[in-house]
């Protein structure tokens, strides 16, 4: 392939293949009306779609350090937002986060603005500096700004951990899918996501991720927005969801006062199948102290501005000045998706609750709803309950329960869609899951095999064998990545927000700082990166052992305090010691203006 | 001063008001967002509530598109804007 016209036609390229997967699209809508069943669609989707990454992941193969790396540093503005777009929205972001909606309201649209406002930080503080750096990984800048292997390795420490809690997750949340649509056993799921996974990525490095990304972006969007805008539709909401729905928001309000928020008997509660809630929160109203929901996303903006996998595909851009515009393309592109999922968990609450539409149980009789065909194909999977808690024979609001996931993943086929939108979503999920799971497994395997093999232990290391080096770690950490999954510790959503916290506990201060306080020196970086992540583990295990929290920071914001304990030490140990000496500032100055060589490669 | 330094210094003005622009849609609102959610806002919806999930979700990406136009004609104006060939 060569690269010179490859860039060229990148447009013509995906436009052809975006063409492709709307034409499969309606070629298994086709088959379905002639009979072929829901199982088998939901095989093709998943299969045609991983078969098409593998291929582009194979066409990528390098073994060119910069290619391996950085994609050869030529991916051009638009893309590398569509890039980062799926590397950052994870299984969380597409089966999770209309779910969290649903259930808790205003208090979890915290994250929304979190996980979006980040990119304002990334932006401005960070992105074009690191860019114009020229480094290969985030270590890589921690280790050259502030000179010696204890602060580059202080910073690969605080990258593993946040990056490893991360992955776990979307290996868990690949696992699921590939579970739920081909129908094996999740123990087994998790191992052929992984092995989908490494397909992407091992060959080519940051090049092959990158190109697969923006595919997974494609089909990632269009299986998110497609059942929104066409439920919108069915139901009669609405054209344009995102415009129209205010008058089903006010009806959902209506429809709360009118049932009330009736609280179940700790017994009661007992009953009900783990991971799944009932609705207990008001949907538009606010529910959250200013603080609550303002600490919930300070901690997710902060942690945006210091999660590797992130950064990295911004050292990808050919210059500074696309570094920054990247930035917004990828959060536009985002942005499609966040803006969507309130609205898809609009329409799902009202479409169930509401009586007087076709598919609302709420007031049904309890067998009437058992005896509904999506019902109890979802009560199978262990995703949906209903109870009759007050034993008066119909459905109550309180007696209704759902799993997080199901809110996307049922939607469509409670709201009598074809079962072809049900493998899209699944295809999407799997996509989302996927992209995230490539890009930080493959900040974990960068960061070893080059700020740990090639710059502490063997600086002489010839190109082929750093390759085969990080090759190695990647299939490594991906295997460790599943194993752990696969014992099932903890939730997807939870571990990926504590992924943020650890990153901003450790990374945040450091990099910032790195770039815009000529001062700070290498033993305030190490003082930060490691007294920050201390403390921030610290936090979360006294939380979690039955440690009451002070400032109402909680298990899930333990990185505000974390990153506090990193700024402190930090100022206070770089003002302690010596000023870093004049070729360290020479750097900094340079680092600060976009024009010139980066300064890696001028070494 | 060097050139350098009243670049240095326009930019982080610049940083300064992105801030300042980003601190209201992340965190300014939400101070008062039981109050502000009792007015009707933008398309019907609560004020509040549809800051939370499209207000500022849109104005983020307004900001970071502006910002960057921005520092660029810093860039140009001190001459450290990077050659195309480059």
């Amino acid at each position: 392939m060569k690269q010179g016209n490859f860039i060229d036609n990148l447009p013509k390229i995906y436009g052809i293949y975006t063409g492709g997967f709307i034409g499969f699209i309606i070629i298994m809508a086709i088959a379905e009306q002639m009979g072929m069943t829901a199982k088998a669609i939901g095989i093709a989707f998943v299969a045609f779609t991983v078969f098409i990454y593998a291929l582009i992941g194979y066409l990528s193969r390098t073994a060119q350090a910069d290619a391996y790396y950085v994609a050869g540093r030529q991916v051009p503005t638009v893309f590398n937002g569509m890039a980062t777009a799926a590397d950052w929205m994870s299984g969380a972001s597409f089966v999770a986060m209309a779910g969290g909606i649903y259930f808790k309201g205003y208090g979890y649209m915290a994250l929304l603005v979190g996980w979006t406002g980040g990119y304002v930080l990334v932006a401005s503080l960070l992105a074009p500096y690191l860019r114009k750096f020229g480094c290969y990984t985030v270590p890589d800048f921690i280790g050259t700004r502030y000179g010696g292997n204890l602060a580059r390795f202080s910073a690969v420490v605080v990258l593993t951990v946040a990056s490893f809690t991360y992955v776990t997750a979307q290996i868990n949340a690949t696992g699921t899918i590939a579970s739920v649509a081909l129908d094996i056993p999740f123990q087994y799921a998790v191992y052929i996501g992984l092995i989908s996974i490494l397909l992407c990525s091992m060959l080519g490095g940051m090049r092959g991720v990158t190109w697969t990304q923006v595919a997974q972006y494609i089909v990632l969007i269009i299986a998110y927005l497609l059942p929104v805008f066409w439920i919108s539709n069915k139901m009669g909401a609405g054209f344009f969801p995102h415009f129209m729905l205010a008058d089903e928001v006010a009806r959902i309000g209506e429809l709360e006062s009118q049932f009330g928020f009736v609280k179940n008997s700790a017994a009661d509660l007992a009953t009900v199948p783990k991971g799944l809630a009932g609705i207990t929160k008001a949907h538009s109203a606010v529910n959250a102290t200013p603080w609550a929901f303002i600490s919930l996303a300070l901690a997710m903006m902060m942690g945006t501005a210091s999660l590797p996998h992130v950064m990295m595909r911004y050292f990808t851009t050919p210059s500074v000045k696309a570094a920054r515009k990247s930035v917004g393309w990828s959060l536009f592109f985002i942005f499609l998706l966040y803006s969507s999922a309130p609205m898809l968990a609009t329409l799902s609450k009202l479409s169930l609750i509401d009586p007087t539409l076709s598919t609302g149980i709420i007031g049904k009789s309890i067998a009437e709803v058992q005896a509904i065909d999506w019902y109890q194909n979802w009560n199978q999977a262990n995703l949906m309950f209903i109870s009759d808690f007050n034993g008066n024979g119909t459905v109550e609001l309180n007696e209704f329960f759902m799993g997080g996931k199901a809110v996307v993943l049922a939607t469509p086929e409670i709201a009598g869609l074809p079962y072809v939108i049900s493998g899209l979503v699944a295809a999407g999920g799997m996509a989302a899951a996927m992209s995230t799971a490539d890009g930080l497994i493959l900040a974990i395997a960068n960061a070893i095999s080059h700020d740990v093999y090639y710059k502490i232990i063997d600086p002489k290391a010839e190109t082929a064998k750093r390759l085969v080096v990080a090759r190695v770690l990647l299939v490594v950490i991906g295997f460790a990545g599943a194993t752990i999954a696969a014992m099932e510790i903890q939730g997807i959503l939870g571990s990926v927000i504590w992924a943020f916290d650890f990153a901003m506990s450790g990374l945040f201060f450091p990099l910032v700082l790195g770039v815009w306080w000529k001062r700070a020196n290498r033993q305030g970086a190490i003082a930060g990166m490691l007294g920050g992540l201390a403390a921030g583990t610290w936090y979360l295990v006294w939380v979690r052992t039955g440690g009451s929290g002070f400032l109402g920071i909680t298990q899930l914001t333990f990185g505000i305090f974390g990153s506090a304990v990193s700024l402190v030490a930090m100022v206070v140990v770089s003002l302690m010691t010596q000023e870093p000496d004049k070729a360290t500032q020479k750097m900094v100055d340079e680092v600060r203006v976009p024009s010139g060589k980066t300064i890696l490669g001028k070494q | 001063m060097s050139n350098q330094e009243k670049h240095w210094e326009k930019s982080r003005g610049l940083l300064m008001i992105t801030l300042a622009i980003w601190f209201i849609f992340s965190i300014g609102i939400f101070l008062f967002g039981a109050e502000m959610n009792k007015v009707t806002g933008p398309f019907g919806y609560p004020w509040t509530y549809w800051f939370t999930c499209q207000g500022s979700l849109g104005a983020f990406v307004i900001l970071i598109f502006w910002f960057a136009n921005r520092q660029e004609k810093i860039d140009e104006e001190f001459g450290f804007s990077e050659r195309e060939d480059e």
